[in-house]
């Protein structure tokens, strides 16, 4: 047998799973997030679940990467891993500056009613188009109430749904 | 007590929300945010594509009209729960 000949016989590189579950992990947050984690205030107001997943992300970009540098003739991913890390991160700092930043970019409302003071009168239209005003949502009885007045009324202001 | 949600959407936009989320409760259309001004809760080209909306807030206002409580949220993806808003409203008792 030719020991030269053993040697130069190519090993086929391992597929580095680790950079690329890593890098779904990441790719996950923000979806998973929007669509499932913010309709409970648990996870929405501090996104706990989705800082812990970023967290493997982390931990299986990580041990990937060291992976295809340790033990190179092993396993792929010298190029890919760092790539993948980098595209990571990039969604967990979006994920960081939607959460810690954004949605706390708004007016001070100095001059919105305190507790005392009325109510400012209004008149809107309502989901008929109807245009009602806020006197006659004080003094009308509400539907299954027995004819009574409500004790007062929950004004929610919201940004809008789109 | 009877909630009044408001925003910039239009009646019918409002509706398509009521009919999906299954709302059944009185939501009132400002488009010219007239009403979120006159409240100070203007939020300027607050919306993904620049357009005026309010910043979110709650108003408890009891049967004559004066505000019991409020709650100006300082981060827009926290909101008061119905749990907050029913213990205030043991407030008007």
């Amino acid at each position: 047998m030719n020991p030269q000949e053993e040697v130069s016989r190519p090993v086929k590189q391992a597929w580095n799973w680790r950079i690329w579950a890593g890098f779904l992990v990441a790719l996950a947050v923000i979806p998973s997030y929007f669509v499932f984690f913010a309709k409970y205030p648990t996870t929405r107001d501090v996104p706990w679940v989705s800082w812990l997943m970023f967290a493997i992300s982390t931990w299986l970009l990580w041990t990937g990467i060291r992976r295809a540098f340790a033990s190179s003739k092993v396993y792929r991913g010298r190029i890919t891993g760092p790539i993948l890390a980098v595209l990571s991160l990039g969604a967990a700092v979006f994920f960081g500056y939607a959460t810690l930043y954004a949605s706390r970019q708004l007016p001070a409302a100095a001059g919105a009613p305190r507790v005392g003071e009325k109510a400012p009168e209004f008149t809107l239209a309502d989901t008929s188009g109807n245009m009602v005003a806020m006197s006659t949502l004080l003094s009308e009885p509400m539907p299954g109430m027995a004819g009574q007045k409500p004790r007062g009324l929950v004004l929610v202001f919201y940004r809008g749904y789109w | 007590m009877r909630p009044v949600a408001i925003s910039v959407d239009t009646p019918d936009e409002s509706a398509a929300l009521c009919r999906k989320a299954g709302y059944t409760y009185t939501f009132l259309s400002d488009p010219k945010a007239d009403v979120i001004r006159r409240y100070d809760l203007l939020h300027g080209s607050g919306s993904p594509d620049g357009k005026d909306i309010a910043r979110p807030a709650e108003f408890l206002v009891d049967d004559s009209g004066v505000v019991r409580w409020r709650n100006l949220t300082e981060d827009y993806r926290k909101r008061a729960t119905p749990e907050d808003i029913l213990k205030a409203a043991q407030l008007l008792q």
